[in-house]
């Protein structure tokens, strides 16, 4: 059966890690929903956080793939009720003088920020689920979306358990021949 | 710590891995390279194309266990490589492929013979570096030698730009290595053993089911410890062919598609497979849903992404095929000392029924073509089992596997996993360079010969002497035998008429060429061969060329359905042992 899978990666902070980790998903032809990547608390250290719309047993059969790259240090499928995710979207709408107090109206009830106003436009900067910034997009499509972008989705476990990244033993050569 | 050159850093890395023999051609970019190899101990081999290169690598890593190393330059020289790189990754072969690259500054400007090697090779490596600084290489070769060589074993390429190798380094091997996401789990975990030691002691029917990863972890001797301490018969796949003696009395043989009929039933009527070191590939399991159908399994690998994903596991073991082999060994003798040893004769009875009824056969008249079944078994004779053998891939292959008795490990090298045609000669150069005291002899076809049959010139000049026994049915014969079986006797593109005339054409090469058109020729031209030990020697066998390779189990049928021979199924669909399992599919099916 087809679901979201929120994978997050913690990967060696190299170059080419990118690409090992998505040709193992384009190999099995997985779209990529969402990509995010960014340094952890370990400046060596990136996580990578993947959504993929797939079927579960490829996806586990990936992620065992995923843990034999060099450069992969942890993997982990996030549930969906145990985590928190958070995107966060910036929208150009075109709204002039006329329309702006009913913008504004929206991004107050939404929480979301105006990062930019021009004459004729503003940015509207917003943080949440995937949901809320869906909805807010929908509320700000009859004013004239001019452009939007989207960070892809970063997530955490809840509770107090965590993905670490191992620590960094380095291996004597002599066990290497 | 000395000032160098990068590629007299590199040289000096791979003295310091222990690299006695490199295959390579060089060119361009890894011109540099090839300078201080001049003054190096290393031994280099000048092959005549990068693919052979690569296999010869392979060949002797496969009889070795060492890294196999080769040598090529940028772009075509790197593409060259890819086939034996994707073939050492199928077969997890320890390879380290070490490629010129253009100078940094001209990456990615489609400069003269610039390809992304590493980008091409990634789905088909186990790792791969491209070294941008000099002082790195040590690091590089350190790391890609460890990695090809320990967990599950693959090929690991180094690519390194021209002006990185001519410019100034100070050369510092690293002593440890740094590698925090690189950490194979070799120790079995002491809880699975004692639950695979309880199946095998529920067992009545189990098989153990042997794989390369036995190669891998040098584990052959303690297997037939193992196999003796369970009784279980014991098959060796085609990457484990040696693995355990055919002469041995468990010993089955090949399971699969061409495999032995006893082995591949045994394997269906099993109620345990200990597969050790294997992966349920589809040429062994046949149609999935169908293999093994009363069978627990207990798969035991270095790799966990194997574990269940073929065929779930009872039983998962992540470990080193040798600690499993020894640690389950234990637990067993334990078990057998308190309880007892499990009486497996009934099972062992119906085992043999199988051997003995359906055994390897093929029908060799006096006046009629040679088969090649009967040039492999003359070769048997001849070499009395003790030469290495090389194969290419195709009827060939499957002929030299199921009629060479083949009783020592490391004695096998062929193309299992990716199907490499024109493996045999390039692989088996590699292989008697890596062990020179052994007869090598290559069992191939005709249409791979063709493939890579420029090797036989690196062999003439460096006096690498080995046998090339030409099963020459003037087909491409295993795809003639499905258009035969499958494709009602449509022929399409199969034929390879006489050309060239092999036995000039090894001449051509300074290598002796021999012919045999006759049966009565057969044993005269191999002791003939048998007795050049100081050039290549390629000999041409004029074989039926409507000899079928049997039994077979179609693609994507279930092992039930095995053909026995070219006129005869065994149970025409219905097993002759009455098979409860069997039954029950049938009465689902109606």
């Amino acid at each position: 059966m087809i679901s979201s899978h929120t994978l997050s990666i913690l990967v060696e902070n190299r170059p080419g890690v990118l690409a090992r980790v998505s040709g193992l998903f384009a190999r099995r032809g997985f779209n990529i929903t969402s990509l995010a990547v960014g340094e952890t608390e370990h400046p060596d250290v990136s996580r990578m956080t993947v959504v993929l719309s797939a079927d579960g047993k490829p996806v586990e059969q990936c992620m065992k793939q995923l843990h034999k790259l060099i450069h992969v240090l942890r993997v982990e499928e996030l549930p969906g009720d145990a985590s928190v995710d958070r995107e966060i979207a910036l929208i150009k709408v075109g709204v002039g003088v006329g329309k702006r107090a009913e913008v504004l109206e929206i991004v107050e009830i939404f929480r979301a920020k105006v990062s930019d106003m021009d004459v004729d436009a503003l940015i509207v900067e917003v943080t949440g689920s995937p949901d809320k910034v869906r909805a807010l997009t929908d509320l700000l499509e009859p004013y004239g979306i001019i452009e939007l972008a989207r960070t892809g989705r970063i997530a955490l476990g809840r509770g107090g358990r965590g993905l670490k990244a191992p620590t960094l033993h380095p291996v004597p050569i002599e066990s290497a021949s | 710590m000395t000032t160098m050159t990068g590629a007299q850093s590199l040289i000096a890395s791979l003295e310091r891995v222990g690299t006695d023999v490199v295959f390579g051609i060089p060119g361009g970019t890894i011109l540099p390279a090839y300078d201080p190899l001049r003054d190096s101990s290393i031994r280099h081999i000048l092959m005549r194309h990068e693919q052979g290169a690569g296999h010869a690598a392979e060949g002797y890593a496969h009889v070795t266990g060492r890294v196999g190393v080769c040598f090529a330059t940028s772009g075509p020289g790197a593409t060259n490589l890819v086939t034996p790189i994707a073939d050492a990754f199928m077969d997890s072969v320890p390879l380290v492929a070490i490629t010129g690259q253009v100078p940094r500054a001209a990456i990615g400007n489609d400069a003269f013979q610039e390809a992304d090697i590493t980008g091409i090779t990634m789905p088909v490596t186990k790792h791969s570096y491209k070294v941008m600084d000099p002082d790195e290489i040590p690091t590089a070769i350190a790391e890609a030698f460890h990695i090809a060589s320990t967990g599950r074993p693959g090929p690991v390429v180094v690519d390194i730009p021209k002006d990185v190798l001519t410019s100034p380094t100070a050369f510092d091997f690293p002593s440890t290595l740094n590698l925090p996401g690189y950490r194979p789990t070799t120790k079995p975990n002491r809880r699975q053993i004692r639950a695979a030691a309880d199946l095998v002691r529920e067992a009545r029917r189990p098989v153990l089911y042997v794989g390369g990863g036995v190669f891998k972890a040098r584990a052959a001797h303690e297997l037939i410890a193992l196999a003796e301490t369970i009784g279980a018969p014991v098959v060796t796949t085609l990457m484990a062919r040696g693995a355990f003696p055919d002469s041995h009395p468990l010993c089955l043989g090949m399971p699969g598609m061409h495999g032995n009929y006893a082995a591949v039933t045994a394997m269906q009527r099993a109620d345990l497979l200990i597969n050790l070191g294997a992966r349920f590939d589809d040429r062994v399991t046949g149609r999935l849903d169908g293999f093994a159908p009363d069978a627990k399994v207990i798969h035991a690998d270095i790799d966990p992404a194997e574990i269940g994903k073929n065929r779930h596991a009872d039983v998962p073991i992540v470990g080193d095929a040798k600690s499993v082999i020894v640690e389950l060994n234990k637990a067993v003798l334990g078990d057998n000392s308190e309880r007892g040893r499990v009486d497996l004769e009934q099972w062992h009875s119906e085992v043999e029924r199988w051997s003995r009824d359906y055994p390897f056969a093929y029908d060799q008249s006096e006046e009629g073509p040679i088969k090649p079944q009967y040039v492999v078994e003359r070769f048997a004779e001849a070499t009395k089992g003790d030469a290495i053998i090389a194969t290419g891939v195709g009827q060939h292959q499957m002929w030299a596997s199921q009629m060479m008795p083949l009783n020592r490990p490391y004695s096998w090298v062929t193309s299992g996993g990716l199907g490499t045609m024109g493996f045999a000669v390039p692989a088996a150069l590699g292989a008697k360079v890596g062990r020179p005291d052994e007869r090598v002899v290559a069992i191939d076809g005709d249409g791979c010969f063709q493939m890579t049959a420029q090797e036989l010139a690196t062999a003439t000049l460096e006096k690498i002497p080995f046998t090339v026994a030409i099963l020459n049915n003037s087909h491409l014969g295993m795809v003639r035998q499905w258009q035969e079986l499958f494709y009602d006797e449509r022929y399409s593109h199969v034929h390879l008429p006489q050309v060239p005339d092999y036995v000039m054409l090894a001449e051509a090469y300074g290598a002796v060429g021999l012919r045999a058109e006759s049966v009565a020729d057969v044993d005269g031209v191999i002791d003939k061969a048998m007795s050049v030990d100081d050039r290549p020697c390629v000999i041409d066998f004029r074989v039926d060329a409507g000899e079928m390779c049997f039994p077979m189990v179609p693609a994507g049928a279930s092992n039930d359905e095995i053909i026995v021979g070219p006129n005869e199924r065994p149970y025409d669909g219905v097993p002759q042992a009455p098979n409860e399992a069997y039954q029950r599919r049938e009465e689902a099916a109606s």
